[in-house]
């Protein structure tokens, strides 16, 4: 498409050799060179004291905890010996690897998701059926002689993992629905959208999942009961939904209206308009932003603490009560946050292709 | 030719009139965009509507597809009249193919898909069916080479001549034209035109807001143009330009073709 032709911006160090580099941005006078040598030295000491540490005074491996004490450097030998229980929480320890097949299931679902080649509904639909069905036995059990365990004992990786899988699946349609409704031709629409986004944006988090665990149940006829887990993935899901559907609204403001006259031109409706004019060109325009909130709502996941439900993040400060271990709790929140790194920064080079593809018109 | 004065009786009842605007008249806010115009077009009638900017002539047949609403007077195209009612407006679209200034093709989709969508959408056409149908008149416009291509990958003259493909892959029976030479460079405006001159040779009812003279001249049955949202003067092109009545069509005349 057009954006082949992208103007690459002047860059007067794009060609420059190495040493007149260093000259010029590093060594130009008296005080830049200063500053850049005790910049250097700070850097290094800095970088030395964390290799120390992190590296070549560290405990790698013990099963007691006291050669970690005796130890100068970083405890890893924590993470070897807690791995399970924060990773899983409180599933049932010999049912890990139930949770290790249904990560592995999960994960292959959504690389095989985002492949482009792979955008068919017939292929995905089933796909996802299968993934959900054999995820939902792995993860309750109860059938094929599978334990059964309850949402309440679920935690770790596989309940971030399927609490973000939910917030983006549930809250993407309920934001595109959303951002149309704000500009629908039928008040009706249009006034329940900026009523429902205005109201929930304005509250924080945090108010939205203590409605859905504690005040929500109460309007429900007695008797009946709405699965925690599923209240707040829905919560979770109803805030992603509020922030994405402004940002998708930018999307569509910026198609122009000669597009919407084409439409009618060749006489679609507003559902085929919608579908195979405006949506795609506005979602395209305002990937970036998605992307953001998705990252965002990867890290969100983490508020079902309130619920009492042990996800990575909850399960690890539970592990770390370990009298035995508590004082290593730097090394292991450094593991869980790079778990979370992990899956941001794959999050971030995903979308940064997709925008790559989008350039160059393949999708 | 048609006299087209204003006080049309009932040209519904002439069957070979397809298109019946009775006094339209609107409003944006304050300013009237169109005062009291009537305007017929029979089956195979080449109407080209000029006059300068500002005096409605884009508005006058948007109004025919409903892209603009009147507010008052009444339109019939093959006697079915527009009104809020979306299936007259649906069965009316469904005759009348439009070309844009801008051309409008969906830059997101290949050529081809521009021209597909439509007949798989509402015509409900299989996919192998609106290919062929949309390279027969890919063909037509003299570009089906492009057809893999994305719209911005074509020059302005190529767009505007894969837009008109578009409309005519719904079949239509009319065709609106709103000044689809104006944002062409003046050696594109020539590949257009031709497009639209053999366009008319096959009988195609037309409506063409355009300030191309010589094109008026050569394909126009009848010749509109309009000032400060009224009909003005209407005749065949001899006339029109050898022996304008009225003195504000002169005026324009002598502007517009003293370069």
């Amino acid at each position: 498409m057009a954006a082949t032709s992208r103007t690459t911006t002047y860059d007067p160090d794009a060609r420059m050799a190495p040493g007149p580099w260093l000259k010029r941005n590093l060594f130009n006078s008296v005080g830049q060179t200063a500053l850049t040598i005790v910049t250097a030295l700070i850097l290094l000491r800095c970088l030395w004291a964390l290799l120390g540490w992190g590296v070549f005074n560290a405990v790698w491996y013990t099963t007691d905890p006291d050669v970690c004490r005796a130890a100068t450097g970083a405890c890893w030998a924590v993470i070897v010996e807690k791995h399970r229980p924060m990773l899983f929480g409180l599933y049932p320890y010999d049912e890990h690897w139930r949770l290790a097949l249904m990560m592995a299931i999960y994960l292959a679902t959504v690389v095989l998701s985002l492949w482009p080649r792979c955008w068919n509904l017939r292929l995905l639909v089933p796909l996802w059926i299968v993934a959900a069905l054999s995820i939902g036995i792995l993860m309750f059990g109860g059938v094929f002689g599978l334990r059964f365990v309850p949402t309440a004992d679920w935690g770790g990786l596989p309940l971030t993992m399927l609490l973000f899988t939910g917030t983006v699946l549930i809250g993407m349609p309920v934001a595109v629905l959303l951002a149309l409704g704000r500009r629908a031709p039928l008040p009706v629409a249009r006034g329940v959208s900026v009523v429902f986004i205005e109201a929930l944006r304005g509250v924080p988090l945090i108010t939205i999942l203590f409605v859905a665990v504690n005040v929500f149940p109460l309007f429900l006829p007695a008797g009946m009961e709405v699965n925690r887990l599923l209240r707040i993935t829905v919560g979770i899901a109803i805030f992603f939904a509020c922030y994405q559907a402004e940002v998708i609204r930018g999307g569509l403001q910026a198609i122009p209206r000669g597009q919407y006259e084409a439409a009618a031109s060749i006489n679609l409706g507003y559902w085929q308009t919608t579908r195979h004019i405006i949506l795609p060109q506005a979602l395209r325009i305002c990937l970036p932003a998605i992307t953001n909130h998705i990252i965002a709502a990867m890290k969100n996941t983490s508020f079902v603490i309130i619920i009492g439900l042990f996800d990575i993040l909850t399960a690890t400060t539970a592990v770390m009560q370990d009298p035995l271990w508590r004082s290593f709790y730097v090394e292991a929140y450094l593991f869980v946050a790079g778990v979370y790194l992990f899956f941001g920064y794959a999050l971030s080079v995903y979308a940064r292709q997709l925008e790559k593809w989008i350039a160059e018109g393949r999708i | 030719m048609s006299p087209a004065t204003a006080n049309i009786p009932a040209a519904t009842a002439n069957a070979d009139i397809v298109i019946a605007m009775h006094n339209i008249s609107k409003w944006y806010g304050p300013f009237k965009a169109l005062d009291n115009v009537s305007l017929d077009v029979r089956k195979g009638e080449r109407v080209v509507v000029c006059g300068p900017s500002g005096s409605g002539k884009s508005t006058l047949i948007r109004c025919i597809n409903r892209l603009e609403v009147h507010q008052e007077g009444q339109i019939f195209v093959k006697g079915l009249e527009m009104t809020d009612n979306v299936k007259n407006i649906d069965a009316i679209r469904r005759n009348i193919g439009m070309v844009f200034q801008n051309f409008n093709l969906f830059p997101h989709l290949t050529v081809l898909e521009n021209l597909t969508l439509g007949p798989m959408l509402t015509r409900q056409m299989k996919k192998a069916d609106a290919e062929e149908l949309a390279m027969h008149f890919l063909r037509k416009v003299r570009i089906p080479d492009q057809a893999r291509k994305y719209p911005l990958q074509l020059s302005g003259g190529q767009q505007q001549r894969v837009a008109i493909a578009r409309s005519l892959c719904m079949e239509p029976e009319i065709m609106l034209f709103d000044e689809p030479t104006s944002a062409l460079d003046p050696e594109m405006i020539k590949e257009v035109l031709d497009t639209m001159i053999e366009l008319a040779q096959s009988g195609m009812t037309m409506i063409v807001v355009t300030h191309e003279m010589g094109f008026a001249r050569t394909v126009a049955d009848n010749v509109v143009f309009m000032a400060d949202g009224s009909k003005v003067e209407s005749a065949p092109p001899e006339e029109f330009f050898g022996n304008p009545r009225e003195p504000r069509t002169r005026a324009f005349l002598d502007q517009i073709l003293k370069h």
